[in-house]
């Protein structure tokens, strides 16, 4: 037997890499609106092809089911027909020998239970009832569906004006979203099929910063109805804007000195230059639209509301932060985010001249925080993360830009307690070395501790199994929201406009997405979410006919859309 | 030891005890389906699928071990409704014509499906679709087959064969001929024991029946049939009889009543086989010690067992000179009833229908060797049936085997000696060749159980006997693995030996690829324990002591080795090919 060998590669299998590269890229740049009954046929087909032939359920079942998803979708099947499919799917779950086979078979039962509605709708209509029926993957993918095909060629003719009107038609921030967006539209991009996604944020920024002339909307005739909305976030502005457009008398309530909400409290200004966000603001309250800024609505007061409007919305966001419940998280010096950032948007900046800060969290406010204390004058930033940093929710260029401005992370390090002195104050942050381990149910791998260190380790390697991190003047805590699940993120490559390049492979690979389906349920509350836009705009259509009293919630009516 | 509950009861079993036997230990029965202890475990039919506390999913019985404190549900709602929807997926691959398989009323497959009560069929039917070539001893019909993988593994582990595989991938998996070959194009020893070991009928052994009823309804046609030793063990057992009601005296009874004119018995041809066999072994012996002998090679291999005459053509065809040149018992048997019977009737031997019935798939492809025919170029052997032929035909003919009376067979081939039953058990061969050639070269006859330390079931056995003052080194080896091991020792030097005897099928005929099929029973012990116990009551136990094969000696042969006996009773194993 030889000792060496060269590991050749024959060309099928070289075929079969390529193909496999290119489904990922596929499902990657997936569209989110496929037929479900299809959708779910298709995976099942591709399952039978891992299976090894050995055992029935794998081998046959999934045949089975297949055949069973077809004769649905060949309008042969009855409702008997979807309970035996779940029945099928279960069976497979239950007793195939390995996850080739049971894995298929949860996903089938969990496609079969999630699209039940669906399923029936075959059955009763002989037709896809798939409300999610946008057929632009990008547009699919944005949650305020701006037409972003349309604008993408109005940018190509030069027609920027007619681009930002365009945009404007979805969502009144353009200029903001041309900035800070999440772009989910990009991880849709069919470009991606091929390659890698257009650059859609950039292309959003290039139209509003050289539009040939400003614009004012067209503003419907006087309606005469009187319409409050609590919380001057994008959520609030946005749906003022619609509201005011159709004709509306519009007041907007702000508890805080200025509009905004956590596009002011929460991105700091060298992300978002205050002088864009105003201008933005400005220009949607030239609407004619009333602000009653410092004005905090009680709930007495909004019962009150409710009887003086004819229609009542509330934006009133996430603010409050979270502790993270750590002894010592109340000594002084610790502060949350939430509470940094919105004194620096209210212009308010502290001082952290000469002082070690320690970051607690991996999102996009972990670094928001960290860097805003490099421009406060912190000596040292560390920011402590329990999983590793290819685990972080935050964007790529917003790690990169941290580490560039001289944080430091320690990744893989879970914070413990928070250590004072003396007089009470905080002196460093105890943490806990920690080690990858299997996904959990947010789909991303979850971090446990690293308690098995052998005596021989000791001392050099892990060292000790708590670690402590200095920090005589500040630990902040980003507590407030749940780690956000990963869209595509890429950063701009070179001097081509309107071309991504992803800097981590695994952003796009479809492995590294949730793999159960749960992206709805997992959405996080960042700052700015595209869809506040969306739902703001949402929360404006009723009124024009019936102006409903009932309050609406922007936060808590999350769209379930991998769910339906 | 290891404490469990299974179904409420307290099970104590030992450590690396499965669940299915722990259960089976206090009496609760799992079904199973591709199980087949110690040759498949590989849990592949998901049938013997049991619910265990705080595991999610079921867990196969069969090849997984008890736990401490494990609470089993062998039959909660969860693993009955998926151990059911398993076999509802199998049947939707499963050509479900019952009324027309072989395997019908023995068949798993149809009896779990029985058991669990289904009535409808939910999935779509996908039938393969593939049948071998149906002129071939062994058959196979893929739209039978379910994919328990046992044919691969008896024909790998057991036979140390692998003619089958499994070919295709996926959902689309299927059992065949490794390679695509055709199976007449494999060195497939047709030892049949994919036959007996699978669970369905999607292998099956050709059916000659047909032929042997058209031969009987034929005025012009004188039918023999001759009874192969290990048949009078078992022919009864798919008709509902004991060992003690099916006697051969009572099958040769239902023979006749189907229109045999003549019932004989291969133990007659086997007793003949000694002597050819014996006396060639202690020539060769002779001649080896002689100037000039020193090419002669030993050990020299018993040539009785067509399935090992395949094995050794296509895998040692360098040892084929060491194996002795002794048509089968089968083979003489029809030799000497188209000449010397033929004769002795005053008829022409094209008029005698030659039948065998034998334990065995291999003896179908033997009796239609070139070599295997008389002047006139018909086949000594016309037809060859297997037990379960035989017991189809006695079905079809509506006889009540049990009813009947025991008649003696006809003389003077129906005679045979203690010495000869048992040709049907791993070392009966041995043990008739070495009383006979104790004779031959002492003229003593031994105790006729001075050699019984090459009975038993051990795989690989090996003896020593004195032979007038000559030590004779034997060995015995069945199953085709074992045959493997010893043919690589002697290879390797490792052992070496003057005479060894080799069946093909795990404890000899008693276990062969022709017998009835019992699911997961391996009843070779028990057949072979009747076998003995024949020998032992047997008034005589020697070869040489025949009254019959002495008659045919002193009429027709001469002697051993005569010229007249070269031509009739030995073969030339090189003149037929294995496919390459």
């Amino acid at each position: 037997m030889a000792r060496l060998h060269v590991m050749e590669r024959s060309h099928a299998q070289a075929v079969m890499d390529d193909l496999h590269d290119a489904l990922g890229r596929r499902l990657a740049a997936r569209s989110l609106a496929p037929c479900p009954v299809e959708f779910t046929a298709a995976l099942v087909n591709l399952c039978a092809t891992q299976s090894c032939g050995k055992c029935t359920p794998c081998r046959v079942g999934l045949r089975a089911l297949s055949d069973l998803l077809e004769d649905v979708l060949e309008n042969r099947a009855t409702l008997e027909t979807i309970d035996l499919i779940e029945k099928t799917a279960n069976t497979i779950y239950l007793s195939s020998d390995c996850a080739i086979g049971y894995e298929a078979g949860s996903m089938a039962l969990m496609a079969v239970r999630g699209f039940r509605d669906d399923f029936e709708h075959h059955v009763r209509e002989h037709a896809c009832g798939f409300a999610e029926n946008e057929r632009v993957p990008c547009v699919a993918g944005c949650p305020a569906n701006v037409d972003i095909p349309g604008y993408i060629s109005l940018v190509e003719a030069g027609r920027y004006t007619d681009a930002v009107r365009l945009i404007r038609k979805d969502n009144p921030l353009p200029i903001v979203c041309g900035r800070v967006c999440e772009h989910p539209c990009e991880m849709h991009c069919r470009r991606g099929i091929v390659d890698d996604p257009l650059n859609i944020l950039a292309l959003k920024r290039y139209a509003t910063d050289h539009m040939e002339e400003d614009y004012r909307p067209w503003i419907a005739e006087k309606t005469g109805r009187r319409i409050a909305v609590i919380g001057g976030g994008p959520a609030g502005i946005s749906c003022a804007y619609y509201l005011a457009i159709m004709g509306h008398d519009v007041t907007i309530f702000e508890q805080r000195k200025h509009l905004g909400g956590m596009l002011r409290y929460g991105i700091p200004s060298y992300r978002l230059p205050r002088e864009d966000l105003d201008q933005e603001i400005q220009w949607i309250l030239d609407c004619g639209i009333k602000v009653e800024l410092e004005h905090a609505v009680d709930g007495a007061e909004l019962e009150r509301m409710r009887a003086d409007f004819d229609a009542v919305y509330l934006a009133i966001g996430a603010h409050n932060d979270k502790k993270l419940g750590l002894p010592g998280e109340d000594a002084e010096g610790v502060v949350s985010a939430v509470q940094m950032l919105r004194a620096i948007g209210d212009g308010e900046m502290p001082d952290f001249s000469g002082e070690r800060v320690v970051v607690i969290g991996g999102g996009n406010v972990a670094m928001d925080v960290a860097r805003s204390s490099v421009r406060l004058g912190a000596e040292k930033v560390i920011i402590a993360y329990r999983r590793r940093i290819c685990d972080m929710t935050a964007q790529d260029a917003e790690i990169a830009g941290a580490e560039a401005e001289g944080c430091q992370i320690m990744e893989l390090n879970a914070p413990v307690r928070v250590e004072t002195d003396e007089a009470g104050r905080v002196a460093g942050v105890v943490v806990q070395p920690q080690i990858i381990w299997a996904p959990g149910p947010s789909c991303r791998r979850r971090a446990r501790a690293a308690h098995r260190v052998r005596p021989r380790d000791r001392g050099h390697r892990t060292g000790h199994r708590f670690r402590s991190v200095r920090g005589h003047g500040r630990a902040v805590q980003v507590g407030p929201r749940r780690d956000r699940f990963r869209r595509g993120r890429a950063r701009i490559r070179g001097p081509v406009l309107g071309r991504r390049l992803p800097d981590r492979a695994r952003d796009r690979h479809p492995r590294h997405q949730c793999r159960q389906g749960r992206c709805g349920e997992h959405r996080p509350i960042p700052r700015l979410r595209p869809s506040d836009p969306a739902r703001g705009r949402a929360a404006a259509r009723p009124v024009q006919g019936q102006a409903p009293v009932r309050p609406l919630r922007a936060q808590g009516a999350r769209r379930r859309r991998a769910h339906r | 030891m290891v404490k469990l509950i299974i179904d409420d009861r307290v099970v104590e079993v030992p450590e690396h005890t499965t669940i299915l036997d722990a259960a089976a230990s206090v009496g609760i029965k799992i079904p199973t389906l591709c199980y087949l202890r110690d040759l498949n475990e590989v849990g592949a039919c998901r049938v013997c699928v049991v619910e265990v506390e705080g595991i999610d999913q079921l867990v196969a019985a069969c090849n997984n071990y008890v736990l401490d404190g494990m609470i089993v549900h062998t039959n909660s709602r969860k693993a009955r409704i998926a151990r059911k929807a398993n076999v509802e997926f199998l049947l939707s691959q499963h050509d479900s014509e019952c009324t027309s398989c072989a395997r019908s009323g023995n068949c798993s497959l149809q009896s779990l499906a029985n058991d669990l009560g289904i009535t409808d069929l939910p999935y779509p039917k996908h039938l393969e679709g593939f049948r071998s070539d149906p002129a071939f001893p062994l058959i196979r019909n893929n739209d039978k087959c379910i994919k328990c993988l046992r044919c691969i593994q008896i024909c790998e582990k057991v036979q140390a064969t692998g003619v089958w595989d499994l070919t295709s991938r996926a959902s689309h998996a299927s059992v065949n001929v490794a390679g695509g070959k055709e199976l007449s194009q494999t060195d497939c020893a047709l030892c049949g024991q994919c036959i007996t070991h699978c669970p369905t009928g999607a292998l099956r052994a050709r059916d000659d029946t047909e032929r042997v009823f058209d031969a009987l309804e034929d005025q012009e046609k004188i039918c023999l049939v001759q009874i192969a030793p290990a048949v009078r063990t078992s022919w009864g057992e798919s008709l509902g009889l004991t060992h003690e009601e099916a006697t051969v005296e009572r099958l040769a009874s239902a023979l006749r009543a189907m229109g045999f004119d003549y019932v004989f018995d291969t133990n007659f041809s086997a007793d003949l086989t000694i002597m050819e066999e014996g006396s060639e072994l202690l020539e060769r012996i002779k001649k080896a010690s002689e100037p000039g002998g020193e090419d002669i090679k030993f050990p020299m291999f018993t040539s009785c067992c067509p399935g090992w005459i395949r094995y050794v053509k296509s895998h040692y065809p360098e040892l084929l000179d060491q194996v002795s040149t002794s048509k089968s018992p089968q083979q003489m048997f029809g030799a000497v009833a188209k000449t010397y019977y033929a004769h002795a009737l005053g008829v022409d031997p094209s008029k005698i229908f030659s039948v065998s019935i034998m334990p065995c798939v291999a003896k179908k492809a033997e009796a239609a060797l070139p070599t295997m025919v008389g002047e006139t170029g018909d086949p000594d052997v016309d037809v060859v049936l297997t037990v379960r032929e035989v017991d189809r035909m006695i079905r079809a003919s509506h006889i009540d085997a049990g009813a009947l009376p025991e008649q003696e067979l006809d003389q003077p081939l129906g005679v045979g000696t203690g010495a000869a039953v048992i040709f049907g058990a791993t070392g009966g061969v041995m043990d008739a060749a070495l009383r006979s050639a104790y004779f031959l070269a002492t003229g003593e006859n031994p105790d006729p159980d001075a050699f019984s330390g090459v009975r038993g079931l051990d795989g690989w056995k090996e003896k020593t006997f004195d032979l007038a003052g000559t030590p004779l080194r034997v060995a015995v080896a069945h199953g085709l693995g074992n045959a493997l091991k010893l043919i690589e020792a002697l290879r390797a030097g490792e052992v070496s030996y003057d005479f060894v005897e080799i069946m093909a099928c795990p404890g000899g005929c008693v276990g062969g690829g022709g017998q009835p099929i019992h699911d997961g029973c391996e009843l070779a012990g028990e057949r072979g324990d009747v076998l003995w116990g024949l020998d032992a009551q047997a008034p005589i136990r020697f070869s040489h002591e025949n009254p019959s094969v002495k008659l045919v000696y002193d009429d027709f042969f001469g002697h051993p080795l005569s010229e007249r006996a070269e031509e009739l009773l030995h073969t030339d194993h090189t003149a037929w090919s294995m496919p390459k």
